[in-house]
């Protein structure tokens, strides 16, 4: 047996090579050990190259969490993901049938609970069976008081389409919430299209939003302007040293730092309320009794006493 | 069942359909009553079981968990509930007893997967493909431990296969049907009992846990035994048969290798009637 070696065309005898020995005259316990590594290797690196899939898969997979409502009571997500088996308990337990388990590709962790609001929200039992049901807390039973739960956080995010915005008075988010004036309250405004209407904005607060999706359920809209979403997606948060200096002084009865001295702020003097962005701000211009009235500024019996007011406030009475 | 051709002259009385599919039977058989279990609820209203094998609790009384899925929860750093570590020591301590690879043969739904397509592999004659090293799984086992470990995460539960069927089964499935899918196409063209006897991680851990197994499957008759080889083609972990019937490093008929997963399959194919169904302390050959 003879190899030309590849540098200088020598016919190389393997025979004669004393270093390299041929798999026949090999000793069995090298053959074996040689045969052991390898295995070895092999099943090393294949084990490793899928369980790294697998993770990194979870990583991808998880990236994708976002639109996912968890049950009440869920620990935050990435604990969830560590404690939750995805055995189906809480599914079986809800008595709605709400919550689903996801399937594998869909953007939610395979096999966890969830729930679309804009399909089937939460009913809120009070006595939380889904919570009950979970046997390794992935659920936490500390959550005792359904109102307490914290599933996700409702924005009102169209306001381009929602009809209270657009000085309707639909109404129904803010009528369905189960914690009515205090999740969602209508806040009263000034509708500068009209100009003589009001507009009752449906107003999110976190502080008692438990994210149960009732009101993105019954968003009469075809596609939902509010819509409950987790709350790391909504909520923004302000630094921890941030202080509001309005309660600080109520709070204490006073200025922390002293009265300050006030500047007058130019160009805004009078009634700012109505005032739409693009209004023009002009200083108000006292009429020269000669003058006629125009006819934008209706006269009211306020400006007849001598009171001035201008600008979008019409003074529209039915 | 692929038989290959027996050449036995001395034939004994021939066997009914039961004698020769009755461990098969049996099992699938178990394998459909747990499942049952599972679905009388949904489809009947009748619960027995609820939730699915990674945890479930039956009869509103007793909890079980795969205790395998308790380890990498804990490794996670989390600390289940008690119904949960019950419910995993219960499982545990019943799989110690019985045989840890029970649950492959007699539980587990992949399992129906992987015989068919063992099956399949077999009457259509392949024998290509590239089989892993049987310690794969193994390695795969201790690498899924460590991902939940440094993830913090069960990051195996993302594609676990054994769950991800159990529960689509129960709970309804969609995109987990590829990866079942692709197990029966790898273990038809690539790799003869590629999943559960190489890759599977469940399987390994169960498979560590039989080596006190008490029900175990004995060559007892393995003097009759005429080499026809069916066991071995038949059975899932082939490497299992030779100690006890062919006594190599060994004294006695029983099967003891915990990579056995007790299905009886061999019992069925034996024309011989060379195996039996006995207990760990059953040391009887004839």
């Amino acid at each position: 047996m003879g190899r030309t070696c590849p540098l200088n065309g020598l016919i190389v005898d393997s025979a004669r090579q004393p270093a390299r020995k041929s798999p026949a005259a090999e000793s069995p316990a090298s053959a074996a050990r040689r045969r052991f590594i390898n295995g070895v290797a092999a099943a090393a690196g294949g084990g490793c190259l899928l369980a790294l899939g697998a993770g990194l898969y979870s990583r991808s997979a998880s990236a994708l969490l976002a639109q996912a409502l968890r049950p009440p009571g869920a620990l935050a997500e990435d604990d969830f993901l560590a404690a939750c088996v995805r055995c189906g308990l809480c599914v079986r337990d809800c008595p709605y049938h709400i919550l689903k388990l996801a399937d594998l590709g869909e953007p939610v962790s395979t096999g966890t609970p969830y729930f679309t609001a804009r399909q089937l929200p939460c009913e809120m039992c009070e006595d939380i069976p889904c919570v009950k049901a979970c046997p390794t807390g992935a659920l936490d039973r500390a959550l005792t008081d359904i109102n307490q739960a914290r599933m996700g956080l409702a924005a009102l995010v169209d306001h381009e389409s929602c009809l209270n915005f657009l000085g309707l008075r639909c109404d129904v988010c803010y009528r369905v919430c189960p914690a009515i004036d205090k999740a969602i309250t209508l806040e009263t405004q000034h509708n500068p299209r009209s100009d003589r209407h009001a507009m009752l904005l449906p107003t999110v607060h976190s502080d008692a939003c438990t994210g149960c999706g009732k009101c993105e359920k019954s968003c009469v809209l075809p596609e939902a302007a509010i819509k409950v979403l987790p709350r790391k997606l909504v909520q923004g948060a302000l630094p921890a040293h941030y202080r509001k200096g309005w309660e600080e002084k109520a709070r204490h009865g006073g200025s922390l730092i002293g009265e300050q001295v006030e500047l007058p702020v130019r160009g805004f003097e009078g009634s700012t309320a109505g005032r739409s962005a693009t209004e023009t701000v002009v200083a108000p211009v006292v009429p020269a009794p000669s003058a006629a009235p125009s006819a934008a500024s209706v006269p009211s019996p306020k400006e007849a006493s001598g009171g001035l007011r201008r600008g979008l406030d019409s003074h529209w009475k039915p | 069942m692929a038989r290959l051709p027996v050449s036995s002259s001395d034939s004994s009385v021939p066997r009914s359909l039961w004698q020769r599919q009755r461990w098969l039977v049996l099992r699938r058989l178990s394998q459909a009553l747990v499942l049952l279990a599972f679905l009388s609820g949904p489809w009947f209203g009748l619960w027995i079981a609820k939730g699915n094998l990674s945890s479930s609790l039956t009869l509103g009384v007793l909890p079980l968990t795969d205790p395998l899925l308790a380890l990498q929860t804990l490794l996670t750093g989390h600390l289940p509930y008690s119904a949960a570590l019950t419910g995993a020591a219960i499982v545990l301590g019943f799989y110690l007893l019985v045989g840890g690879r029970v649950f492959c043969g007699w539980v587990c739904p992949v399992n129906v997967v992987t015989d068919t397509a063992a099956w399949t592999r077999r009457r259509l004659g392949i024998k290509t493909g590239r089989v892993p090293d049987a310690a794969t799984r193994y390695w795969l086992l201790g690498g899924i431990l460590v991902a939940a470990a440094v993830a913090g995460r069960l990051a195996w539960e993302w594609v676990n296969p054994v769950s991800l069927l159990h529960r689509g089964l129960i709970f309804g499935m969609g995109g987990g049907l590829f990866v079942i899918a692709g197990i029966f196409v790898y273990d038809v063209l690539v790799a003869s009992r590629g999943w559960c006897g190489h890759l599977c991680p469940m399987g390994a851990f169960y498979g560590l846990l039989g080596r006190t197994a008490l029900l175990r499957v004995s060559a007892a008759k393995r003097s009759a035994c005429d080499d026809c080889m069916d066991c071995f083609a038949v059975c899932p972990e082939p490497q299992v048969i030779r100690p006890a019937l062919k006594a190599v490093g060994q004294a006695g008929p029983l099967i003891l290798s915990s990579d056995c997963t007790t299905c009886g399959r061999c019992i069925d194919v034996c024309d011989k009637q060379v195996f039996k169904m006995t207990h760990r302390f059953d040391q009887r050959s004839e």
